[in-house]
This record gives structure tokens, C-alpha cells and sequence, in this order.
């Protein structure tokens, strides 16, 4: 490896969501002491905007080059870190978040000690994975300007109005040989107590 | 409806067919199937007078068989398109010895008998579900005497009866006697809030209000009738809705909380009675009613498995689609470009169906506007030097994004980035470690690997997830607050065919007690049918632990969706169990086969390897 690797490590709180069922600064303190970690901090909520402008604070500060966010599952807020770490001028693909939300604290409410054990654990294993990024471009591809709409009962029929009016080209395919579905058999509806077609 | 017919921009093909979906956000290419009905929908301008000539009488569906249709029909009378159609199951074909009759009256000849069905092939951006619901069928709770009493009818029913479009012109009678009841009872909760194997244990939340709405009906067309509503509760939660309530209250409903156990007709009379617990009057009372409609709940479209394998969709518990995130995203499907409207996601009324459409409508607009998409720099990479043309990675792509190759001339394969999807089974299967898989590379795994192993590794259970499914299954296991062992340490993969044998190897050589691989549920793979491979490399891997002393349930394989929260808890509880029962023996002796095993395969490449010139690696640089 050509430059030393600078890694940045941040423990979000998440108010009492991961804060209430472990301990996030035992966490941090033992990030702190992982190999090429060269700082590890804890935020209350590292989504929030103070949250990011801290990451980016440090990549600047401690000219991070791999960047750990200990906080929620990435299917959650990935896209937001990307964005922000990118924001700092670090590659999106060089941030890799640590799950201690929903694979841990919530998981183990009642387990303080080993929550915080399994949370490390976690950490620890993000850092050693993040090592070995690279950074990655994200290809474009264009976006073909039709809709298909399955089913034209009421809400199929209101989402291709809709896109329709919004000017896009729109093929509502129904199975019956008429549109309606169920909402054209109601005689009347409520609250309006008025006629379904 | 009439608009959507009329619109310049919709193309509407109704009486049509899914058959395939294929693609990705930003273009996914679509095939119907319309079928053929035999009367030429741009030239029917519905005069009926084939309808008038028809012979056949069949059953009218709309009217839920109260009335009759001819085998040349509308659908119904505001139908869009306004355009006949020919059953042809009913039909007695067009051979003028059996009929044709209706083709001899049509002045514009636009029945055609010998249409057939037509392919459309379509290229579109985004998909919009918006399949529906199916409405509870009562037959298999005979307790209430649906299929035993003809005046026990069904709320879907009811609306046919009191319909001015209706089979009795909106005269509401009953079935028996065609007289117009006096005593009605609703029973509400028919196949919902039930615990027992018959019926759903969901809220179908439409059925209240739909019953006090038809209750006010009866009451504004036939004041004094004597309206009871049977009830486990009245849920009148929306904007105007405890206000209905209220009014039909004051027009003389009467609600009591309580369902009947059974229902008993009067052979005589066909008046019904019933026996019910008022639990608020802590009461028993007789009851005799002239007519009894059963409040049915609604249920996931019976037809959803077609939809939800092409469009790799998820089902929660109650068989309704899964949306990305229940709060969140409440309109994105998990697939990318999918949007989901209407009762497909949750049994809804016409108000929410309408605001949740407009919803997906303007997800859908957000991408389409943007006109391009940002896609993951998650796909697969030759590493030429390494490739032998071996062809192995053609054959299991799942999107034939992998060509070329050739093993007699040595030419290494090629990889399409535009159609690699990234499942990374490629990666896994490749015997010479040929292919890079971005982000989820051979190093990135097996460090994880090492972390996870590299103290007190008989403590811990090494779980694969993939991204779509398990590792979603285990975010709700969480966000449910499902509690299990700490034990667990979650690896996740986008596929769970980029599961790597030597990754498993690796884990049990480094003294992991259990590993687990996790995928999407057999044909729900995001990746059409990646998952194949690795319940085939499962299979090998067991067979191989097997043969080496390993007990081969020390892997685990799992199907857990994105919805199964439950069974991911439960999976790591079973893990947890197995994880004990463990022994240290049995840990160090999988470590020293396994570490044996390796190093003989690895001097046997070596040896191979000399006899050729040296391969250059990509090396990773720490500055971005």
C-alpha cells in the first residue's frame, strides 16, 4: 500500500436508540485503538446535519482516507453518508457503515454488556473491511420516459392520470375487459356518500 | 374512467396480460399479452344489437350472478373501453350451422372469430403495481350459512341489490321471496380479526365504514327498516367517518358488540335466527332477521405470485406487497423503479387508494424527470491475466451479462457493465479467481472473515445476509425489537450467490462454530435465480465437510425475506442453540482438515502456476 491508510470512526447515538442499550463511548474508545483508526468520535445523531458536517470536519482535519459510520443499517441511510463523505472530496465507496442499530441494539435491549461487546465487534469488523475499498465511479444510464401501469382500478387509474397529465406516456394494462376493478361494483362510497364511477 | 379512456397519453389495454418483465430501473422491457375478444374495439360503437340476437345465457359476474348476461356482453354499462366482448368459453362458436348470429347483425362487422391474441412488446422507465385486492370468500365459514341459506349474502353482494345499475334496478329484496326485508343484520370481521385457520388475522379497514355507509343507504331508501350491526369494534378513524357513524346511529342502526356463533334458517319462513352475546349489555338474545349481509373482509389478489416473481417483489406476513421502508418509503416497492398503489400494498379505501396512486405517481415523476440514473459501481470485473476462457461464469450469470471466452485459445471472457446487476455469483463460482466483484471483493469478505474469527471465534455464529432479502429480514427483526443472542455477526453480500465456498472455508478454518448463509426465498431472488448456485454450492460444501469429519449442520442454510423479520429472531435463537452444542474438538479438528485441505490444494496450483509466468494483481491504494 502506497500511503498510510487514515481511518475515521463515528458512533452515532441515535438520541436513546442505540445510546440506551449500550455503551457508544466504550465503543468509540475501542475503535480508537484499532490499527490506522486516527480518530473515533461520538455523535448524538451523525445523520443529522451537525453529524455530517463533523464527518466532514475530520476527513478535512485528519486527512481521512476510509471512513466508519457506526450507526444505523445501511439500507437506511447509505445513500446519506455516500453523499456526504463525497461532499468532503472522499469517494463515496470509501465509507462503510456499521450496523449497531438494528442487527444490535435494538436486537438486545436488555443485554447493556453484551450489546456494547457485540457492538465493538461490529466496528471492528468495518474497519478491517474498509481497508480493503476502492474507490468506484458510478456509471449513468438513461431513464426511458414511459410508465407501465398494472391494473386499472381506482388507483391505477388515478397514478396513469396523473402521469399522464404530467406528460409522460402511460400504458395502463388491465387483465378485465374493462377498467374499474372493484371500486366500479360499489354502488355508493363513503365518506361522500356519492356514486363509485 | 371515462378520462383515461379519452387521454392522448395513455394507452389502455384492457382484457391484457402481463407475461414478462425484464430490465431494471430506467428500462424495463415489458411483454403483454392481449387477448383476443373477438369484437374490434376501435370499430364497436355498442349499439347492442348483437347482444339482442345472442342465444347464449350465462351468468352475469358483475351482478354476482343475480342476473344474466349473453355470451356477447359489456362488461357493464359505463365500461371503458365502451366496447363489447365475446366469451368465448360461452359461445357457440361461429360455425353458421351452431350460431353466428351475432356477426350476421353487425352492421360495421367488427366480430371476428378468428382473432387471436396479440403480443405487445413495450420499453418503459418505472412500473407502477397496482394490482388490487380480491374480496374474502365466506363459502369456508359455513358457520354463518353462506353456502347453506339463500338470504345470507355478502357485502359485495348487498352493493349489486341496492344498486340503481343493479339486477332489481336498486328495489332492494331478497333472494327467497324477492320481498324487501324489514329486519337486516351486518355482520362485520367475515374473514378478518380471526385467529383461527379460517379467515385473516388482519384488520381489513374498510369494512366498518362500508357497512355504516350501507346502512345509512337502506335507511335513506326505506326508513324504518331495523338495521342490527353485529361488531368486535367499530373502527370509524378517518376524516369524517365518526360523523357517519354518528348519523347512522341517530337514524335508528343499532350496533351491538357481539357476532353470532352460528346462523339457523327457518325452513318455512327462510327468516334466519341467531343467537349473540352482547358483551357490552353482558346480555344473550335471539334474534330473528329477514335478511343477514356478512361484512367480508378483503384479501391479497389471488393471481399476486406471477407480479411478484417479475417484478421481484415482497410479501409481509399478510400477503399484501412490502414496501421499501413502512414509514418511510411507503410508495417504493423494494426493486428499483417500482412504485406501488392501491389495495396491492394494504387493504385501503377509495380516498386512500387515490392519495397513495397520486404518491406513487409523483415517485414515479421524480425519476422520470431526472431522465438518467446513478447505478451502483456494484458489477463484475475480468481480471484477464487470471481467466482461463473457461465459461463457467457464462453459464451462471443470471443476465447473460458475461460473453466470449474461450478455454482451447486461452481468450478470457468479457463482462457487459450495463448488464451486470452485481449479484456477484460470477465471482463465486470462478475456480481461478478471475473475477473482481466490485465492493464485494474476495479480500473485502475475507477480512470481515478474520475480524469476526480472530478472538473468541467459538463465541460467534458467521451469518451471510444478502441485501435484498435476509439482511432486510434481520433491520426488521430489530425494528420490531425482536430480541435473540448476541452471538450472531452479519456479513452481508448483495446475492447470496456471491457466498464464495473458500469464504465458508475460511470461517470453519478459522474456528467459527455454525455459519450461516442467508438468501431471498427460492424464486424471489433479485437476481431471477442466482440462489440456485448457492444451494448447489451449499450442497457441495456439505457433501465436502462430510467427507472430511465436519458435521455438515454446522452450515446452515435459510431462506428469510425482507419480511420475516420473526424468522430471522428465530433463526439466530436455533443458531445460538447449535452454537452450544458445539464442541472445542470439534472446532479445532474442522481447523486442521480444513487448514490441510487448503494448503494441498494451494501447493497443487502452485506447482501449476510455475509452469506459467506471473500474474499481476491489483493493488489497493489507501488514497482515494
Amino acid at each position: 500500500m502506497k500511503n498510510k491508510m487514515r481511518i475515521g470512526v463515528f458512533v452515532c447515538e441515535c438520541g436513546s436508540n442505540i445510546a440506551g442499550s449500550l455503551d457508544c463511548e466504550a465503543v468509540r474508545d475501542y475503535a480508537a485503538g484499532l490499527p490506522d483508526v486516527v480518530c473515533s468520535v461520538v455523535n448524538k445523531y451523525t445523520c443529522a446535519e451537525p453529524g455530517q458536517q463533523e464527518i466532514q470536519k475530520y476527513i478535512k482535519e485528519y486527512d481521512l482516507n476510509r471512513v466508519v459510520v457506526a450507526s444505523c443499517s445501511p439500507r437506511m441511510h447509505e445513500p446519506t453518508f455516500r453523499n456526504c463523505v463525497a461532499e468532503a472530496g472522499l469517494n463515496p465507496y470509501l465509507m462503510d457503515m456499521a450496523n449497531i442499530r438494528e442487527h444490535c441494539s435494538w436486537a438486545h435491549l436488555d443485554n447493556w454488556d453484551g450489546a456494547t461487546e457485540k457492538a465493538k465487534d461490529i466496528v471492528k469488523v468495518s474497519v478491517a473491511r474498509t481497508r480493503y475499498l476502492r474507490p468506484q465511479e458510478e456509471t449513468q444510464l438513461p431513464v426511458i420516459k414511459e410508465v407501465l401501469v398494472v391494473g386499472g382500478g381506482v388507483a391505477g387509474i388515478q397514478a396513469s392520470l396523473d402521469l399522464a397529465d404530467a406528460g409522460y406516456q402511460v400504458n395502463l394494462v388491465e387483465k378485465e375487459a374493462s377498467i374499474g376493478g372493484l371500486m366500479a361494483a360499489l354502488d355508493k362510497t363513503y365518506p361522500t356518500m356519492d356514486c363509485s364511477i | 374512467m371515462m378520462d383515461v379512456g379519452r387521454h392522448s397519453k395513455i394507452n389502455l389495454l384492457t382484457y391484457s396480460e402481463i407475461e414478462n418483465i425484464g430490465g431494471y430501473i430506467g428500462n424495463f422491457q415489458v411483454t403483454v399479452r392481449k387477448k383476443a375478444r373477438y369484437v374490434d374495439e376501435k370499430e364497436c360503437n355498442a349499439c347492442a344489437e348483437c347482444e339482442k340476437v345472442c342465444p347464449v345465457v350465462a351468468a352475469d359476474e358483475f351482478q354476482e350472478g343475480f342476473s344474466s348476461r349473453k355470451a356477447i356482453y359489456m362488461p357493464f354499462p359505463q365500461a371503458v373501453p365502451s366496447v363489447y366482448i365475446l366469451d368465448d368459453k360461452d359461445c357457440l362458436g361461429h360455425n353458421p350451422i351452431a350460431c353466428g348470429k351475432c356477426a350476421d347483425v353487425c352492421e360495421k362487422n367488427c366480430i371476428d372469430f378468428d382473432m387471436k391474441d396479440e403480443i405487445i412488446n413495450l420499453n418503459v422507465g418505472a412500473v407502477i403495481t397496482a394490482t388490487g385486492m380480491d374480496v374474502y370468500d365466506p363459502t369456508e365459514m359455513d358457520e354463518y350459512g353462506y353456502t347453506q341459506y339463500e338470504n345470507v349474502v355478502t357485502s359485495m353482494e348487498f352493493e349489486r341489490l341496492i344498486s340503481a345499475g343493479g339486477p332489481t334496478e336498486g328495489h332492494f329484496i331478497r333472494p327467497t321471496d324477492r320481498k324487501t326485508p324489514k329486519r337486516i343484520a351486518f355482520i362485520q370481521c367475515v374473514g378478518s380479526r380471526s385467529n383461527s385457520p379460517i379467515g385473516n388475522p388482519y384488520c381489513s379497514n374498510i369494512c366498518c365504514m362500508n357497512t355504516i355507509k350501507d346502512s345509512l343507504l337502506l335507511m335513506d331508501h326505506y326508513p324504518g327498516t331495523e338495521i342490527t350491526v353485529f361488531y368486535i369494534d367499530i373502527r370509524a378513524f378517518g376524516k369524517g367517518f365518526e360523523d357517519l357513524f354518528q348519523r347512522s346511529k341517530q337514524a335508528g342502526v343499532k350496533y351491538i358488540r357481539g357476532l353470532p356463533g352460528e346462523i339457523f334458517e327457518d325452513p318455512k319462513t327462510k327468516n334466519l335466527t341467531m343467537l349473540v352475546e352482547d358483551t357490552v349489555a353482558n346480555s344473550v338474545t335471539d334474534f330473528e332477521f329477514d335478511l343477514v349481509v356478512l361484512s367480508v373482509g378483503v384479501i391479497p389478489r389471488r393471481d399476486s405470485d406471477l407480479i411478484q416473481r417479475l417484478l421481484t417483489l415482497s410479501r409481509t406476513t399478510d400477503g399484501f406487497f412490502m414496501e421499501s421502508h413502512p414509514k418511510l418509503k411507503p410508495v417504493d416497492a423494494p426493486t428499483g423503479g417500482v412504485f406501488l398503489a392501491g389495495c396491492a400494498e394494504s387493504p385501503k379505501d377509495v380516498k386512500d387508494s387515490v392519495t397513495q396512486a397520486s404518491a406513487a405517481a409523483a415517485r414515479a415523476q421524480i425519476l422520470l424527470n431526472a431522465g438518467k440514473i446513478n447505478v451502483e459501481a456494484i458489477t463484475s470485473q475480468v481480471l484477464t491475466d487470471f481467466c482461463t476462457g473457461c465459461q463457467v461464469c457464462v453459464k451462471v450469470c443470471p443476465f447473460h451479462a458475461i460473453t466470449g471466452g474461450d478455454a482451447k485459445l486461452k481468450i478470457p471472457v468479457e463482462v457487459v457493465e450495463a448488464a451486470c446487476q452485481g449479484c456477484g455469483t460470477c465471482a463465486a463460482e470462478c475456480n481461478f479467481d478471475a473475477l473482481l466483484m466490485k465492493h464485494f471483493e474476495d479480500e473485502q469478505i475475507m477480512s470481515q472473515i478474520d475480524a469476526i474469527t480472530g478472538e473468541n471465534a467459538a463465541d460467534k455464529v458467521v451469518a451471510f445476509a444478502c441485501n435484498w432479502c435476509s439482511y432486510g429480514g434481520a433491520d426488521l427483526a430489530g425494528l420490531s425489537r425482536m430480541q435473540y443472542p448476541t452471538s450472531q455477526r452479519v456479513i452481508k453480500t448483495m446475492c447470496s450467490g456471491r457466498v464464495d465456498s473458500k469464504f465458508v472455508l475460511h470461517a470453519f478454518e478459522n474456528g467459527a462454530p455454525i455459519v450461516l448463509v442467508s438468501g431471498c426465498h427460492y424464486a424471489d431472488c433479485h437476481y431471477i435465480d442466482a440462489n440456485r448456485w448457492t444451494v448447489k454450492r451449499v450442497d457441495k460444501l456439505w457433501d465436502k465437510m462430510e467427507r472430511l469429519g465436519i458435521r455438515p449442520e454446522r452450515l446452515q442454510l435459510e431462506w428469510i425475506s425482507a419480511a420475516e423479520g420473526q424468522k430471522w429472531a428465530n433463526t439466530m435463537k436455533d443458531l445460538e442453540k447449535m452454537r452450544e452444542q458445539v464442541t472445542q474438538e470439534e472446532i479445532e479438528h474442522a481447523m486442521s482438515v480444513l487448514k490441510e485441505d487448503r494448503e494441498k490444494a494451494e501447493a497443487k496450483k502452485k506447482k501449476k502456476a510455475e509452469k506459467k509466468t506471473p500474474v499481476k494483481e491489483i493493488p489497493i491504494e489507501a488514497s482515494a
